[in-house]
């Protein structure tokens, strides 16, 4: 017999369960994940106390993979097996990496995203990647207890489609839930925001390892709005190394290292860079493998004046996003520093100059990424009070067209719309009977197809045959809150939907990802269908519960026999759920989704009405 | 039952006119942001994240539209049956076709002057006489109702946007 549960008084029957979610940074010098635990934010640390988890991935001959501190000391004696700064070939091609010639990496040339080539077999950039975020998801699922609801990734505000899209694949491939890629400035303005109840325009000045965002927000209760973004997703920290290493070659007259010099001297080159940031000046001492020695002093002088043109180059996105949010830097309240690149005096000088004011680096900058991305993974697993959450708007960095005659790009979503978007555009067919059309969507500010960013190639069949010019194809493009590009077409005159086939240009296919997802279980001697299983399993729980939850709240928006329906539905999705066979609940999941559909927008059109509420009901209806 | 047919103006419980309250258009578009906005249904059904999408999205276009004087211009205009007819040149006057030609002309030597102070005074002449136009607009839209008049000022406007866009571009160009 089944014991009767008693509550302590005041509390409901049914406790609030607090779903566990985690916000992850994903950087290309260090990762690191945190939590909301008890209200408060923190970063979980390794079984060593440590936060940061470096961001090196070290493949091993006997099968096993490395990850972290030790993978990054390995890097000078195994520099091909051992990828440092991934992230800087997340959705890129190989002809878009800078230095590609002093990296120790065996590259794969072929189409779409680079590939390397290491002990372990070709590995893409993807799987890298989820190597890291495993190993974090890991130390969270360890440190808090049980499985993850769900994550929040961060990715840099100027991360193109592409590497947005790698990023949530490599997310996948780790086996986390994404509950949302954040922007990391964005990210950085709700924990600073927060912590320090901030009103007025901002701007998060977001050097890292090998990025640089620069965000302006505005900031009011309970709203934090990103009302320009711009930056280079191709600079930072590491370019600034990259200078020291090509001074200390010049200086000590080296002119072809070996790989392993290459990643000793660049190791080098990155400990005095963090050294300066304290002392006027550093010495460089090392010894090479045919024996030669290095043996230089450098001033924090000459290092700001190798360098320089690396800080004024962060400096034309910040007067970009100022121009395009039309403001002035006298309009900026508070300029917010993130990124560990910013302790570099210089770089804090510059930035003090040209905004007139003392930039404020009383936060940690290598984990205020992490933190405010915990506390969004807080709201969006549904952990707070409604009342208690905050609402972000955020922005699409870059500009959305496709090519159009003669190389020439049509925008169709401008940089700097608030997302979710979508915007349609009609096309016609130039030739009788044309029965289907291809499009080339880019992603970029330039007039030329050439200077864009190519996303993805994509074809519409099935257009019916009509004369030329009389088909109204309505291509819409739809950017969700991800920041990430979906498209679907329809014939406007006959309501044909046409099928839309979208071949990524740097992307992966959704079966190099199955592929990825297999051998990660093969690897640790994991059962893939249980994990299948469990996941639709925890789908299916979690959809019941929140269809509960809304029967509770607004149960009386059903008529009985609606209600009937709906409950019959989730008694059915229910015992699917307790038996084994994965597919069959997915099966039944979709079933449900159909059955909740009309409940759901009843649910919408009274949460909008309730917004309107306020109005005089006269000013609505015209 | 409330539907996404309903016009940006409605949507927001404003009356459709040019002259737009601007505090309390964005205090409704928060409002209704802050219902259906994405972030409020991550840990809910495929369903109702769909929807959520589909309302944040126009919730975004509605706001968008109605927070810039040109946009809403172009969009009375459309509420009204007008076309603006941005593609033809017939439509315009011989006056305003002089005007662009000094504009363009003008632009043309600050660009080839290559100087951030000479483009600068440009854009903000540019703000001037559109903020004039806006004035205009109001006129005619709410106290004269005169749908071709506003037509062709909306033109105008579009063209000072563009110009703007230019002047932007150039000055970037100006800092690399």
């Amino acid at each position: 017999m089944a014991l009767l549960q008693i509550s302590e008084p005041g509390m409901s029957t049914a406790p609030h369960q607090h779903r566990l979610a985690v916000g992850i940074d994903l950087g290309t010098t260090n990762s690191l994940v945190a939590t909301v635990r008890n209200g408060v934010p923190q970063c979980l640390q390794d079984e060593n106390g440590k936060m940061l988890l470096p961001s090196v991935v070290r493949y091993l001959p006997d099968g096993t993979v490395d990850i972290g501190r030790s993978a990054q000391t390995a890097q000078a004696i195994d520099p091909r097996n051992t990828i440092v700064s991934v992230k800087r070939f997340m959705g890129r091609g190989l002809k878009d990496v800078a230095h590609v010639e002093t990296m120790p990496y065996d590259f794969v040339d072929a189409e779409g995203m680079v590939r390397l080539r290491t002990v372990q077999g070709v590995k893409s950039p993807v799987e890298v990647s989820a190597e890291i975020l495993k190993n974090l998801r890991q130390r969270a699922e360890h440190s808090l207890g049980g499985d993850l609801t769900g994550a929040v990734i961060t990715v840099p505000a100027y991360f193109d489609d592409a590497q947005r899209q790698a990023t949530k694949d490599a997310a996948r491939v780790a086996g986390l839930n994404v509950l949302r890629l954040l922007n990391e400035p964005t990210a950085a303005a709700i924990a600073y925001g927060l912590e320090n109840a901030s009103e007025g325009i901002y701007a998060v000045y977001d050097l890292g390892g090998g990025t640089f965002d620069i965000s302006i927000l505005r900031l009011s209760r309970g709203v934090f709005e990103v009302v320009a973004t711009s930056g280079d997703a191709a600079l930072g920290g590491d370019d600034f190394d990259h200078r020291l290493f090509c001074w200390i070659l010049d200086n000590a007259g080296i002119s072809l290292p070996s790989d392993r010099d290459s990643r000793r001297l660049l190791m080098k080159a990155r400990e005095v860079k963090e050294r300066l940031t304290l002392d006027e000046s550093v010495p460089i001492r090392t010894a090479l493998e045919n024996g030669d020695e290095v043996d230089l002093v450098i001033e924090r002088q000459v290092f700001a004046e190798i360098t320089a043109n690396l800080v004024s180059k962060t400096l034309k996105p910040v007067k970009k996003a100022l121009r395009d949010a039309n403001l002035s830097p006298e309009d900026v309240k508070g300029v917010v520093m993130v990124g560990g690149a910013t302790r570099m005096p210089h770089v804090q000088r510059a930035v003090g100059e040209l905004f007139g004011q003392t930039p404020l680096t009383n936060l940690d900058p290598d984990t205020v990424v992490a933190v405010g991305a915990a506390m969004q993974a807080n709201v969006l697993a549904g952990n707070r009070a409604t009342e208690d959450e905050w609402l972000l708007l955020d922005v699409i960095p870059l500009s959305l067209g496709i090519e159009t005659m003669g190389g020439l790009v049509e925008k169709i979503i401008p940089r700097n719309s608030t997302i979710p978007t979508a915007r349609a555009q009609d096309f016609t067919t130039f030739k009788d009977g044309q029965s289907a059309m291809a499009f080339h969507v880019v992603q970029g500010e330039r007039e030329l197809v050439s200077d864009c960013r190519s996303l993805a190639r994509f074809e519409l069949r099935g257009i019916p045959a009509m004369v030329a010019g009389a088909a109204r194809i309505r291509v819409t493009f739809q950017v969700d809150a991800d920041g990430l590009l979906s498209v679907s077409a329809r014939e406007q005159t006959t309501g044909v939907e046409a099928r839309v086939e979208v071949k990524p240009s740097y992307g992966l296919a959704d079966d190099e990802i199955a592929e990825m997802l297999k051998a990660g279980f093969e690897h640790a001697q994991n059962d893939m269908e249980v994990r299948a299983l469990k996941e639709q399993q925890v789908e299916a729980e979690r959809v019941i519960e929140a269809t509960e939850k809304a029967l509770q709240a607004d149960g009386e928006l059903l008529n009985e026999a609606e209600r009937a329906e709906l409950d019959v539905a989730i008694a059915a999705l229910r015992s699917s759920a307790e038996g084994q066979d994965a597919r069959a609940i997915k099966i039944q999941l979709e079933a449900f989704n159909r059955a909740s559909n009309e409940f759901a927008s009843r649910r919408m059109d009274k949460s909008i009405r309730g917004a309107l509420a306020g109005h005089k009901i006269d000013e609505i209806r015209i | 039952m409330l539907d996404m047919k309903q016009d940006f103006f409605e949507l927001f419980g404003l009356e459709p006119r040019f002259a737009v309250d601007l505090d309390r258009l964005e205090q409704a578009y928060l409002e209704m942001q802050g219902r259906v906005h994405p972030d409020r249904f991550a840990h809910l059904s495929d369903a109702e994240k769909r929807l959520s999408m589909q309302w944040a999205t126009r919730a975004n276009e509605a706001f968008r539209t109605l927070k810039s004087p040109l946009a809403r211009g172009q969009y009375l205009l459309e509420l009204k049956g007008v076309d603006p007819a941005f593609e033809t040149n017939t439509a315009m006057s011989a006056e305003f076709l002089m005007e662009q030609m000094e504009w363009r002309e003008a632009l043309e030597e600050a660009r080839e002057a290559a100087d951030e102070d000479v483009l600068d005074d440009l854009a903000r002449r540019i703000r001037r006489d559109t903020k004039g136009l806006v004035e205009q607009l109001e006129a005619e839209f709410d106290t004269a109702g005169d749908l071709e008049a506003a037509a062709d000022t909306v033109r105008r406007l579009k063209f000072l946007e563009k110009l703007q866009h230019e002047i932007n571009d150039a000055l970037t160009a100006l800092e690399s």
